[in-house]
């Protein structure tokens, strides 16, 4: 590991070790927050328990359509507009304030028209993840070097073979951008609805906890959440620098 | 100048060709080039030089078939250049053209796999040409790994591995130290002479044209024509020590009587030079 790495987990452990010792030693009402090996603990009994497997999956199964969802139609959404200068100038204002505006706030417009199902809730993850990928995407194809569809022409490529072997492969480091925008996104539109007015999922059962002072499945959850979402974007980020280095990117 | 299709010295030849580009929104159209006439024969080295901006790129994409001519009629080997680059023709641009996601041999074996050319055969062409250009032990390096010189040369491989028959080149060592381009100089010199290909090369730099061409045309500035062809005069056999010979001066220098007033043009000196004249 890299110094700045091994600085880095010696945060985290420094953080979630003075966490540990302030509740430990009471300077932290224990029933404001619990111990950080306490949420360990009570994540582990409850994933053994099985007490919510049906409410985590069906939260990570939305986080994972929705991401998935946003990724795909915005790489097409991106393209189409890339495609089209007019629309694209028409639309650049609301791109640059869509996230001024809190989107959780059209989330009781959608319960009347979809109901209390999964639909406005998948939704409100995929609007939250949609337009970051549709920004990358635009970015990254305003960044394809212009001599490449010379390049492209010399060879006597058709547009589709050159926008999916030429102008894709050299928008991809935007593109992959977008999809780490997205799952971010993505994780906090659909966690976020499910906090607001969902009957299920876990930031329903979170909110839930919370209400009735269960304080141990509120952080076994919170913590559940927090090591994913970690997780997703360590592995998002380790890929994206190796590509980096690769592409030449990483050098200094 | 007249282009004759029956004579097979030409290879490619423009004929009385211009380019004016359109109107945009708050722009007026440009009359980029023209007329202009030019053969070029058959495994010969052309370098077009000029001032900035004089249309020079705008000459070799329309004989390459990368822009439409506005007037006059443009042929390669006889036929009409129109529409689409013709098959036999190569071109390396000045900025970096390499393709960064994929290896070396990739990016060299890029058109062979496009044209659906059988994998050994790719193989093979892929391992002459990256040996041909030094590139061999760089193989499976990606261009970000490389110089800028090195980088060129995997465009200019991924070229020639096609076997162009007419190699235009756009400045293609614009972006390189002037060491590093006397060498790529002669590399250049040294493909030109096993290939036997025609060579097209725009330059600005006076030096590189004479030290590596046959003829060299000189062009006014915009619209651009060609206010003197230069005959080097210079056996097949060179390399980049013909920059020590006297002759290389004379070349050197008449192409700078041609172009220094059209080069103070191009920069909006008119009015002085024409009160120091």
């Amino acid at each position: 590991m890299s110094k700045v790495g091994w600085l880095r987990l010696v945060v985290i452990v420094g953080a979630v070790g003075a966490l540990e010792v302030a509740c430990r030693a009471g300077w932290i009402n224990h029933r404001v927050v619990i111990p950080p090996s306490e949420m360990a603990d009570a994540l582990v009994q409850l994933l053994i328990s099985g007490k919510f497997n049906e409410q985590i999956a069906r939260s990570f199964g939305l986080v994972i359509a929705a991401i998935i969802i946003a990724v795909v139609a915005g790489f097409i959404v991106g393209v189409i507009i890339h495609a089209l200068p007019r629309v694209r100038q028409a639309l650049d204002p609301f791109f640059a304030t869509y996230y001024a505006v809190p989107i959780f706030i059209f989330y009781p417009v959608m319960i009347p028209i979809f109901g209390l199902s999964v639909i406005p809730i998948l939704l409100m993850g995929v609007l939250t993840a949609i337009v970051a990928m549709i920004i990358s995407t635009l970015n990254g194809l305003d960044r394809v070097p212009r001599v490449l569809t010379k390049v492209a022409r010399v060879h006597r490529m058709g547009r589709i073979s050159t926008a999916l072997r030429l102008k894709l492969p050299a928008a991809a480091p935007h593109l992959f951008t977008g999809v780490k925008l997205a799952v971010s996104y993505g994780f906090i539109g659909v966690i976020a609805s499910e906090f607001i007015l969902a009957p299920a999922g876990l930031g329903r059962v979170i909110s839930d906890a919370y209400s009735d002072f269960d304080n141990r499945s509120m952080y076994a959850l919170m913590l559940l959440l927090v090591v994913v979402a970690t997780l997703a974007n360590t592995l998002l980020h380790l890929f994206d620098q190796r590509w980096a280095e690769r592409r030449g990117a990483g050098k200094s | 100048m007249t282009a004759d299709a029956s004579d097979r010295r030409v290879h490619a030849s423009l004929i009385s060709v211009t380019r004016v580009y359109p109107a945009t929104a708050g722009t007026q159209p440009v009359h980029a080039l023209g007329p202009i006439d030019l053969e070029l024969k058959r495994g010969e080295f052309f370098a077009v030089v000029g001032p900035s901006g004089c249309g020079k790129s705008t000459l070799l994409e329309v004989l390459a078939g990368l822009q439409p001519a506005t007037e006059g009629m443009v042929a390669f080997e006889g036929r009409p250049v129109a529409g689409e680059v013709p098959d036999g023709i190569g071109v390396v641009f000045q900025e970096d053209a390499s393709f960064p996601w994929l290896t070396v041999r990739d990016n060299a074996a890029f058109g062979l796999r496009r044209n659906g050319t059988d994998e050994s055969e790719v193989r093979r062409r892929v391992d002459d040409t990256l040996a041909f250009m030094g590139l061999k032990d760089f193989a499976t390096a990606y261009p970000a790994q490389l110089s800028g010189g090195m980088r060129q040369r995997v465009c200019i491989a991924r070229t020639l591995v096609l076997q162009p028959r007419l190699i235009l080149l756009d400045e293609p060592f614009g972006a390189l130290d002037a060491q590093t381009r006397l060498l790529m100089g002669d590399e250049v010199l040294r493909l030109w002479r096993q290939t036997g290909a025609t060579i097209l090369l725009i330059t600005h730099a006076l030096d590189e044209a004479a030290m590596l061409s046959d003829r060299i045309g000189a062009m006014s500035a915009r619209p651009g024509r060609f206010l003197d062809i230069v005959e080097t005069g210079w056996a097949r056999e060179r390399d980049s020590t013909i920059v020590s010979e006297a002759h290389f001066g004379e070349i050197t220098g008449r192409l700078w009587d041609n172009l220094r007033g059209e080069s103070m043009k191009s920069l909006g000196y008119a009015g002085m030079y024409a009160a120091a004249e």
